[in-house]
């Protein structure tokens, strides 16, 4: 086996170089310029879907958890909005997600709602867990979303089984499986890896590397400097993407699901990115260097990706403008009917721990 | 026909159950090319194929996990723990995701973890254990214990048909000791259906697994001191069959609880307060209880000996109970 299998793609001229020439040398840029077909309506698509989750989550942290109005803990994924969207974007009906917390991206593409999302986080009747469960932890298996617990990494072995059972069953769907870098660390993490690996089952690892775990800073988490390099140890291609690019992530991931719908088994993809916000939103984030927050700034997965858009000729300012627009309507909309929604009966608390068959 | 043992009930079940339903399998530590280290999956990579045989690393975690998976998509995953008290490395993912997952989100999680629990063949703390009140403890969880071969079968049927992730304990001392004539149709044991072992008017003993056999043997000599014991088999921790042990407990108006797990947060404090709180009135004597005591597991046989209940201490505990 060679022991480059950490992807290193010639550094073109790409999406990130162009409009971020001040990314330091440390974090690998491995972008490709512009994925190849990508219908033009994809690249609305994924505007629409980053601009749409990002207004959800701002008005998630920035409003409504400061009214009061979400009953528990807030995580955001603001500046990470390229990595669920380009990837989940690329998902079949059939397919199956496994997001973590900082993924809102993902879950709208698969079609859940924001209004139902914002009734979650307020705990109403009308959330996806009908107010058992808060934020992120939400699911649908209609929609092929299979929901995180907040045991971090433990989705990666569920994947494993998702992933064993369609190539069991002879079945062409693939598995896209989300983590931060800290749940790297984790036990059923390596434990999933492993098995999905040795299983070749068909499975896209897609490592959002934020570059902190709470406070907890990547040198402090492990002690190798890529995520991707855990790959080596699991006998799988591990790529290195800007995940700051929405391009470039388009691109590794549509090649590892390529591997994995033929057969080839799992891929990880480490996409380096950085987290604008604290953990949660109670966590000012002073341990972070202020001036990691004005670097990545500039960095931004979504003006990067307007300017491209515009420079490219494929969408105008005044389409992405009526972009935003909508979005803030739709949540405008989405949080007056979450509002309305009532509080389930406190008996409830009772119902649904066994199945009634 | 011929006898058939407890353990072979159980390969029998599993069996029958991947010949009926196609979404059946199993998978975990050498369970397919070696048959598993009891061999409980003895023939069934050959019958069934690798990908309804599924050998794992180690890692039981990542095997509980992918039975969840698994059964999202609609199979029906068996998962083995090589011995029970392996059972711990898994215990986020079963405590976790498989139990809280139907509650959350609707989302049932149709899974079997089984293996070899209990003591007596000197095993020692590794190789003995009996975790069933960490699950028992556990909402959205069913706990199961056999203690005979037509029990294990129909129980490990009705398990891997259970809508909801169910723990099937079996008892590693009674693998090769217990057998019986099985029937030749299909049957399952319904779980949270205690059984009668024997019937008795003088006190009521609740037991379950490999302690079947101790309640039974006391039984027969304490008919000679004039106590007439009823042995009631739980079959099933959670659900617990509380009518059955409720109705035995007004009937005889003296129980006692009998188990090898050890004392503090065992089963029996559990059922003694169940009685307490619903039939108080009924009583004519303390609850007692009959456990191993708070120690992991020894192996010297001296040491694991004084660990385990004994016969006598059935024999004691029915006397003291009768002075009242």
């Amino acid at each position: 086996m060679k022991s480059d299998r950490i992807r290193k793609t010639t550094p073109r001229r790409t999406v990130a170089r162009k409009l971020a020439p001040e990314v330091p040398n440390d974090i690998p840029h491995v972008a490709v310029a512009a994925a190849p077909g990508i219908e033009p309506a994809t690249y609305r698509e994924m505007l629409r879907f980053m601009v749409l989750t990002r207004e959800l989550e701002d008005r998630i942290e920035r409003k409504l958890y400061r009214q009061g109005k979400i009953v528990g803990g807030v995580y955001v994924g603001r500046g990470q909005e390229a990595i669920g969207v380009a990837s989940c974007i690329q998902t079949e009906p059939e397919d199956v997600i496994l997001p973590s917390h900082r993924d809102m991206g993902a879950f709208l593409i698969r079609g859940m709602s924001p209004r139902r999302i914002l009734a979650q986080y307020m705990g109403r009747v009308d959330g996806y867990t009908r107010g058992r469960d808060g934020n992120m932890h939400m699911g649908d298996l209609d929609r092929g979303v299979i929901p995180f617990v907040s045991m971090l990494g433990d989705n990666v072995p569920v994947a494993a089984g998702v992933g064993i059972a369609f190539r069991n069953r002879k079945k062409p769907h693939v598995v896209l499986c989300y983590f931060g870098d800290g749940a790297t660390s984790r036990g059923d993490w390596h434990e999933g890896m492993n098995l999905a690996c040795v299983q070749k089952a068909p499975i896209v690892f897609i490592c959002n590397n934020n570059q902190y775990a709470y406070s907890t800073p990547l040198d402090f988490q492990m002690a190798v400097k890529n995520v991707a390099q855990r790959a080596l140890a699991y006998g799988i291609p591990g790529e290195i993407v800007d995940g700051n690019d929405v391009l470039a992530v388009h691109e590794a991931v549509r090649r590892a699901i390529d591997r994995a719908r033929s057969g080839f088994g799992p891929t990880l993809i480490e996409c380096k990115t950085f987290r604008m916000t604290g953990h949660s939103a109670h966590d000012d984030a002073g341990y972070v260097p202020e001036v990691l927050f004005k670097e990545w700034e500039l960095k931004d997965p979504i003006s990067r990706y307007r300017q491209y858009l515009v420079e490219h000729g494929i969408l105008r300012q005044d389409e992405i403008e009526a972009m935003q627009t909508d979005a803030v309507r739709e949540i405008d909309g989405a949080v007056e009917w979450a509002e309305k929604s009532p509080y389930p009966e406190p008996e409830d608390c009772l119902n649904g721990v066994y199945s009634e068959k | 026909m011929s006898q058939t043992t407890y353990l072979e009930a159980i390969r029998q079940g599993i069996w029958e159950e991947m010949e009926r339903d196609e979404r059946v399998f199993i998978l975990g530590e050498d369970v397919g090319r070696y048959g598993g280290a009891f061999k409980v999956s003895a023939g069934m990579l050959e019958r069934f194929g690798p990908e309804r045989v599924l050998d794992t690393p180690i890692s039981e975690s990542a095997i509980v996990g992918a039975a969840i998976g698994a059964a999202y998509m609609g199979l029906r995953p068996i998962a083995e723990m090589q011995f029970i008290d392996f059972i711990s490395c898994a215990f986020d993912q079963i405590t976790n995701f498989a139990a809280k997952s139907r509650y959350r989100w609707g989302a049932g999680v149709p899974i079997v973890i089984r293996g070899p629990s209990g003591g007596g063949v000197h095993g020692g703390p590794f190789h003995s254990q009996n975790p069933e009140m960490y699950f028992v403890h556990t909402p959205g969880l069913k706990v199961v214990s056999p203690s005979t071969a037509y029990d294990a079968k129909g129980l490990i049927k009705a398990a891997i048909r259970d809508e909801d992730p169910v723990i099937y304990l079996e008892h590693k001392f009674l693998y090769r000791r217990v057998k019986e004539e099985l029937p030749a149709e299909d049957y399952i044991v319904p779980i949270g259906k205690a059984a009668i072992r024997r019937p008795g008017t003088g006190m009521t003993v609740l037991t379950y697994g490999a302690m079947v056999y101790l309640a039974l043997e006391a039984a027969a000599e304490l008919v000679k001191e004039g106590i007439d014991l009823e042995v009631i088999d739980l079959r099933s921790l959670l659900p617990l069959d509380k009518e059955t042990v409720l109705e035995s407990v007004k009937k005889n108006s003296k129980v006692f609880i009998l188990h090898e797990d050890t004392r503090t947060g065992g089963i029996a404090g559990e059922i003694s307060a169940v009685i307490c709180e619903e039939v108080f009135e009924y009583l004519d004597g303390p609850v007692l209880r009959i456990t191993a005591p708070d120690t992991p597991v020894p192996y010297s046989p001296p040491l694991e000996e004084f660990f385990l209940p004994k016969v006598s201490d059935v024999m004691n505990t029915a006397r003291r109970l009768a002075s009242y």
